[in-house]
């Protein structure tokens, strides 16, 4: 069958129905998975801690701009103390989750499906199938894991460094009340708002974590099968990121 | 055994068998399927019709469980090595030893540094992947394939891109694993000369059958055109020298347009 002479809903949906079927097999492998702790370790480091510095420049960077627009838009009604309120809930809703999401995927994601695809070109994975090694459990797992358990660790990372940005220009910088500043985001921010944020990331987390594997290892096997794939782990995840921030802000609104 | 993949018929009615404790030889043209054949014998693919047998076991008939029992007691030596880049030396000739058998870590490493030893390279044992040339990965790639003791040792190209003395090297390793442990080995090459130091048996495939077989003396004295322009590595006879194309004059003279 001729997957190019396919329309773009076809391709869609046998995509979703592979990427599904996949998820399984990996899920029905994790916990053998967990028999080998190091090997997940390792790649929560690669994932997580390596995207350290780019998550934090950007929570950094999104929290000022937060804290500049808000003071800008709240002085103009005399309510300057809800920039913490903007800020904090921004981040915790959508900003933290959506944003660290798309970070990872250009990061982490782009790394997975890379060295994935790399592997599969130079023939380890099949020298492993040949020792008998099901690749599927010893590279896809824990890499798949590293990145499932990274992503909320990085989402939090990202919104507690935007709050302190936001902080440091609506207090620091313009002036406004630290007393009320903060004392106004307590009252605003719900345990529920915390609770969305950390729901979006690990959803996140399983989508973008899954696209990265899958594309890698459904690469074709060659230096421009690998560019490919790469390249549609940003696209697809940043597409399925945004989409599925729509369905989970829905999703949460209407169970309000 | 016959195999076709996307319409092209790569194998057909290909009868070949490999006896146990000999090197045995497949030779044959870039294109002609030699890696296909390897993946039949492993389970990598299946055969259209006909049968592929290995341990008396027909390989298309094995579960997933029974393939990778089977895989146990089979070696595979790469083109390219394929070690696992993330790993030492060291730790990817232990990898088959860590996945199946829970054994002492004194124990593996007696056993890694054995086998490590036996292709020359205990030295290097703490290098990574990308600090070894080519030959060198072989090699590593080789004690990787013993460290299990198999039955069936599969050689996929072994000199290419090899200098002369890597290629001596592997030769008389090939040859060493074959005499000191009895293991069944298949070689597939088109390089003869080193092919003909070592095989006991040869199969010269070309056009999806086996167009001659015997030792390497056998083929070397063989008057079929098949034969003797592989084996004298002539440009031009029944493998042609051109790939099909229109007539030469007409598409010179017909203008860049028809040329395109």
């Amino acid at each position: 069958m001729n997957a190019g002479s396919d329309s773009l809903p076809v391709v869609a949906v046998r995509r979703v129905g592979a990427m599904t079927l996949f998820l399984l097999q990996v899920l029905a492998r994790i916990g053998p998975a967990f028999t080998r702790p190091g090997l997940i370790v390792r790649q929560i480091y690669n994932a997580g801690a390596r995207s350290l510095v780019i998550i934090m420049l950007s929570g950094m960077f999104v929290g000022m701009v937060l804290g500049l627009l808000g003071f800008d838009v709240f002085q103009r009604f005399g309510s300057e103390d809800y920039v913490g309120v903007l800020a904090a809930l921004g981040n915790l809703k959508v900003l933290g989750p959506v944003l660290t999401a798309l970070l990872f995927a250009g990061r982490a994601g782009t790394a997975l499906t890379s060295e994935i695809g790399l592997m599969k070109s130079t023939e380890q994975l099949t020298a492993m199938q040949m020792m008998a090694v099901d690749p599927v459990r010893y590279v896809v797992v824990p890499r798949f894991l590293g990145g499932f358990i990274s992503m909320p660790l990085l989402a939090a990372t990202f919104t507690a460094v935007a709050l302190y940005g936001a902080q440091l220009i609506g207090v620091q910088q313009m002036g406004v009340d630290a007393g009320a500043y903060w004392s106004q985001t307590q009252n605003a921010v719900d345990l529920r708002d915390v609770w969305e944020g950390v729901v979006k990331s690990l959803v996140f987390g399983i989508a973008v974590s899954l696209v990265a594997v899958y594309e890698g290892y459904h690469s074709e096997p060659t230096p421009e099968g690998v560019g490919l794939a790469t390249t549609r782990t940003v696209v697809i995840s940043s597409v399925l990121v945004l989409l599925l921030n729509y369905l989970l802000t829905a999703a949460f609104l209407t169970t309000h | 055994m016959c195999y076709r993949v996307g319409g092209r018929t790569i194998f057909d009615g290909l009868d070949i068998t490999a006896r146990r404790g000999r090197i045995t030889a497949f030779m044959g043209p870039s294109g002609t399927g030699k890696t296909t054949l390897l993946r039949l014998i492993t389970g990598q693919t299946q055969a259209e019709r006909g049968s592929v047998q290995v341990f008396g076991n027909e390989v298309s008939t094995l579960s997933t469980r029974e393939l990778f029992a089977m895989r146990r007691r089979m070696g595979m030596l790469f083109q390219n090595g394929a070690l696992l880049t993330d790993l030492d030396v060291y730790e990817n000739v232990a990898f088959p030893l860590r996945a199946h058998a829970d054994l002492p870590e004194p124990l593996v490493r007696q056993l890694v540094l054995t086998k490590l030893h036996a292709v020359g390279l205990r030295g290097a044992s703490r290098l990574m992947p990308a600090e070894l040339s080519g030959g060198m990965a072989r090699r590593v790639a080789l004690a990787r394939a013993i460290v299990m003791d198999p039955d069936i040792l599969i050689y996929d190209e072994p000199f290419v891109g090899l200098d002369p003395i890597s290629m001596g090297v592997i030769c008389r390793l090939i040859k060493d694993m074959n005499e000191a442990l009895g293991i069944t080995s298949i070689v597939v090459s088109h390089d003869v000369q080193e092919l003909a130091s070592i095989a006991h048996d040869s199969f010269l495939l070309s056009g999806g059958r086996v167009v001659a077989s015997g030792t390497p003396e056998e083929l070397n004295r063989s008057e079929l055109p098949e034969v003797r322009q592989f084996m004298g590595g002539l440009a031009d006879g029944p493998v042609a020298f051109h790939y099909p194309a229109s007539n030469y004059r007409e598409e010179l003279l017909g203008g860049e347009g028809e040329a395109r």
